[in-house]
């Protein structure tokens, strides 16, 4: 490959990982910062990038309707689609943090992976709401006409960062103001909070919210740069455990870890693809992501009894008072 | 209706082995296992490695009783899984989860490290038989016999009550009986008054991944026999397993088999009105009622 | 004979040292009392005594025998048995299956001692086989101190023995610890009821801020005015 190859799968790669860190941030207040276990990532995932999607394209009509079935279409800009995202999202982390947030850890847990299975199986199955198994595609792309096609990529890669920082900004803002110090004395020890009368509910409820909103525009990032998604994709596999083992590898607790492990992973991850591919014998090669995942699971696994705290640990200093 | 209910007793009779596994578990190490589900996987496939590889290079006849849909070769191979199984169950607990107890991790970072095993568990099968669904002996035909009410059943799926009958009954002995049954009760009563008794609490802990793991085996494989076998049917699984588990009380045994009955039965009966692609959906509303109005279990006694 | 030494202890939770240095001994068949207000070590005494807290300084024996920092389930088969102050039953088990588990480590017939702790407490014998969770406080906390006798223990740790129980019925404990007292084992009860507990023993100790303050026979501080009003509320 010459040097123009090597750049565009750079910045091929570098989007991807981008966008997960995007996720690990989200997920990061949730369980870094508030101690939730929410193993449901994928349903948000889910929701998210169909949101954006049906946001952005138009309802099908004629007969593109009989091969395409959508709930709704509003043709829409891509900024709104991201906004729609993470508004939806928000709001279905409210209906489900009712019920569920009271719940102790491992039962909240439980009641996510139940979350994220509903959803995608509703994606599935309800074939009106957004095509079924099929999924939609053509999916739009921000400024899509302003450069050559092989080009794009410099664009699309420079809005996915651009993004990041600034969910990477609001975070931190937010957690070193008081409501972020509260977030933590809840970690750390609940009934202490609940007896220094936060009311600890609505703060998880906060928590959970901005966390799942984040997870939403991850999404349709996903969508926008894929432009095709269907309801495999959103598994427990590829939607949930890989941004886990990115938090965990990078620091939970942390936002600069939260990036960073999702950097590390991608590419752990990308890299193991083209060595695996190509040590692999030819019998073997279809069963090549499966040797990469039981790789991350065991390096999950790894990390979890030598290193927790993951490579950068959590961030030590979190008030403004004390900086 | 009725033929529904009689599956759906079949298969929460499945669901039980695995949500007493579960149960047991959870109530002695206060530890919610994600990877049991995956055990029940392991189980099936190490069965269809035996029953399609090992057994047929020994030599040993593959001819079926009767109408069953499986001969020696399964009823050989059917204590041997649950013994490897057992003996996995324990290997995962010394090598995973004891360290990270060792250390006094909380609940969070051990369901975490059973959810990496269920994923390792999982990858194991997807790269040693790829990710197509398969059967113990494809192609067999499965007559099925009449009862009144117009209920079929099959042959197999008598036995698979019978199996798990007997299964539960000796586990019950077991328990009621046996000191090292005695000293499981106790300790999931009160870890540390057991040891301040004198149990040895560590043994305890490994008859109890290895009880935990033989159930979930013999569940797979009934599985694997009357359904079919893919790699995701133990993550499939899980849902069930839990609403069960806690449907009957953690910890509490007979909970955890009444509970699978339930669950078995109210997914089947589902499929009269939703898609069968539903059933986890099913398994994880009724598991979010129960979490809301009562969340000790029917059976109350279990931690809430 | 000294059955129990323990000399300079020192031990607490995490960072902090709750036990300051303290020396006790306990004699063949005495029955002696820990006594103080609250927080002053009394519990984390017995605890580190029988193993569940590692002492930072000092040494426990039995018998002459060193037993310093070994585990609570090596101890109690060398002859020292510990009833904690809550959760000291298992509450789905029978009433015989607790006391079985407190004979877990036998391997003898014990059917005889079964007999003579159903004799000490002839109200569980009526009903053997109820569950333990299903039965009252007082009766529950016989069942954990049959439940520690099973072993033949020569020496007994009791935390708190009369906590949570209507007065009747801390008469009634306060009469069964003497009757256990009477056939050989020596005792070591721990108290916030101080005057309850003095009346029965031998001997007593004052705890207070992890220090022994004062020591001397039962009667004694009973009678003792200063030490009553300044460590016993009077």
């Amino acid at each position: 490959m010459e040097i123009g190859g090597y750049i565009a799968y750079f910045v091929s790669w570098a989007i991807w990982a981008g966008i997960f860190a995007v996720f690990a941030l989200g997920l990061n207040i949730q369980w870094g910062y508030t101690g939730l276990f929410n193993i449901g990532i994928a349903g948000f995932f889910c929701i998210g990038a169909y949101t954006s999607a049906l946001i952005t394209t138009p309802k099908p009509t004629g007969i593109y309707a009989q091969y395409v079935q959508q709930i709704f279409g509003l043709n829409l800009p891509f900024i709104l689609g991201i906004l729609g995202a993470a508004l939806v999202c928000g709001f279905i982390a409210y209906l489900i943090g009712y019920p569920t947030l009271r719940l102790r850890e491992d039962y909240l847990a439980i009641a996510t992976i139940g979350i994220a299975e509903t959803v995608r199986l509703v994606f599935n199955n309800y074939h009106k709401l957004a095509n079924g198994p099929r999924g939609l595609m053509g999916l739009p792309q921000p400024l899509q006409g302003l450069v050559d096609p092989r080009h794009y990529d410099y664009i699309y890669l420079v809005i996915v960062l651009a993004i990041m920082v600034v969910i990477y900004l609001s975070i931190e803002r937010a957690i070193r103001s008081p409501w972020g110090r509260v977030l933590r004395a809840i970690r750390e020890d609940e009934i202490a909070s609940a007896m220094s009368g936060k009311d600890i509910f609505r703060f998880k409820m906060q928590s959970l919210i901005f966390g799942s909103m984040i997870m939403g525009v991850g999404g349709a990032l996903y969508a926008h740069y894929t432009k095709a998604i269907s309801p495999d994709v959103f598994t427990p596999l590829y939607g949930t455990f890989i941004i886990w083992i990115m938090l965990m590898a990078g620091g939970s607790g942390n936002n600069k870890g939260a990036i960073l492990g999702a950097f590390v992973i991608w590419f752990i991850w990308t890299i193991g693809a083209k060595v695996l591919t190509d040590l692999l014998p030819y019998t073997l090669k279809a069963r090549a992501p499966y040797i990469r995942y039981l790789i991350i699971g065991i390096l999950l696994e790894i990390i979890l009894i030598y290193r927790p705290q993951g490579l950068m640990g959590e961030e030590k200093r979190i008030s403004k008072m004390i900086d | 209706m009725p033929e529904l209910i009689v599956y759906g007793i079949v298969l929460g009779s499945i669901i039980a082995l695995g949500a007493i596994g579960l149960t047991l578990v959870y109530g002695i190490l206060r530890f919610a296992n994600f990877a049991h589900g995956d055990l029940m996987t392991a189980g099936a496939y190490i069965a269809l490695f035996l029953v399609t590889v090992l057994f047929p290079w020994l030599d040993i006849p593959d001819t079926t009783f009767g109408s069953l849909s499986f001969g020696w070769r399964m009823v050989l191979a059917f204590p041997i899984v649950m013994a490897c199984v057992a003996i996995a169950a324990i290997l995962f607990d010394r090598i995973l989860y004891r360290p990270l107890r060792m250390k006094r991790s909380g609940p969070v970072i051990l369901a975490m490290s059973a959810l990496g095993a269920s994923f390792i568990i999982r990858m194991i099968v997807l790269i040693l038989w790829g990710a197509d669904s398969l059967f113990y002996r494809p192609g067999v035909l499965r007559p099925a016999i009449e009862l009144p009410h117009e209920i079929k059943i099959r042959p197999d799926q008598i036995l698979i009550l019978v199996t798990v009958l007997f299964l539960v009954a000796l586990l019950y002995l077991f328990l009621k009986r046996t000191k090292m049954g005695k000293a499981m009760r106790a300790t999931a009563d009160n870890m540390e008054l057991a040891r301040v008794s004198g149990i040895d609490t560590e043994k305890v802990i490994i008859w109890t991944w290895g009880i935990g793991g033989a159930l979930a085996a013999a569940g797979g494989v009934l599985y694997g026999i009357d359904v079919q076998l893919h790699p995701g049917m133990g993550w499939h699984f899980l849902l069930p397993l839990f609403a069960a588990t806690i449907l009957g009380g953690i910890g509490n045994m007979y909970g955890a088999l009444i509970g699978a009955l339930v669950m078995g039965v109210a997914q089947q009966v589902s499929t009269a009105y939703l898609l069968p692609t539903y059933k986890p959906a099913v398994a994880f509303m009724v598991m979010i009622i129960i979490l809301l109005v009562r969340p000790q279990g029917i059976f109350g006694g279990g931690r809430a | 004979m000294r059955v129990l030494e323990v000399r300079n202890l020192t031990s607490g939770y995490g960072e902090t040292d709750i036990l300051q240095e303290v020396s006790i001994q306990l004699h063949e068949k005495e029955i002696i009392s820990i006594i103080g207000p609250n927080g002053a070590g009394k519990s984390t005494l017995l605890k580190t005594i029988f193993g569940i807290l590692k002492p930072r300084q000092g040494f426990v024996r039995l018998q002459d025998e060193e037993i310093t920092g070994l585990s609570p389930d090596r101890i109690v088969r060398k002859g020292m048995s510990y009833v904690p102050q809550v959760d000291n039953v298992f509450p789905s088990l029978t009433i015989q299956e607790n006391l079985e588990m407190g004979a877990f480590v036998r391997t003898d017939d014990y059917r005889y001692r079964l007999r003579e702790v159903y004799e000490l407490f002839p109200i569980l014998k009526e009903r053997s086989t109820q569950k333990v969770g299903s039965l009252s406080g007082g009766q529950r906390q016989m069942v954990a101190m049959g439940r520690a006798l099973m072993l033949d223990p020569k020496v007994l740790l009791l935390d708190e023995p009369s906590a949570s129980l209507a007065p009747l019925l801390v008469e009634m404990i306060f009469e069964k610890i003497v009757d256990i007292n009477k056939t050989g084992v020596a005792i070591v009860v721990v108290e916030q009821n101080a005057r309850e507990t003095l009346k029965i023993s031998d001997r007593g100790y004052v705890l207070a801020m992890g220090q022994k303050v004062f020591e001397d026979t039962g009667k004694a501080i009973l009678e003792n005015e200063e030490v009553g009003k300044l460590y016993l509320g009077g």
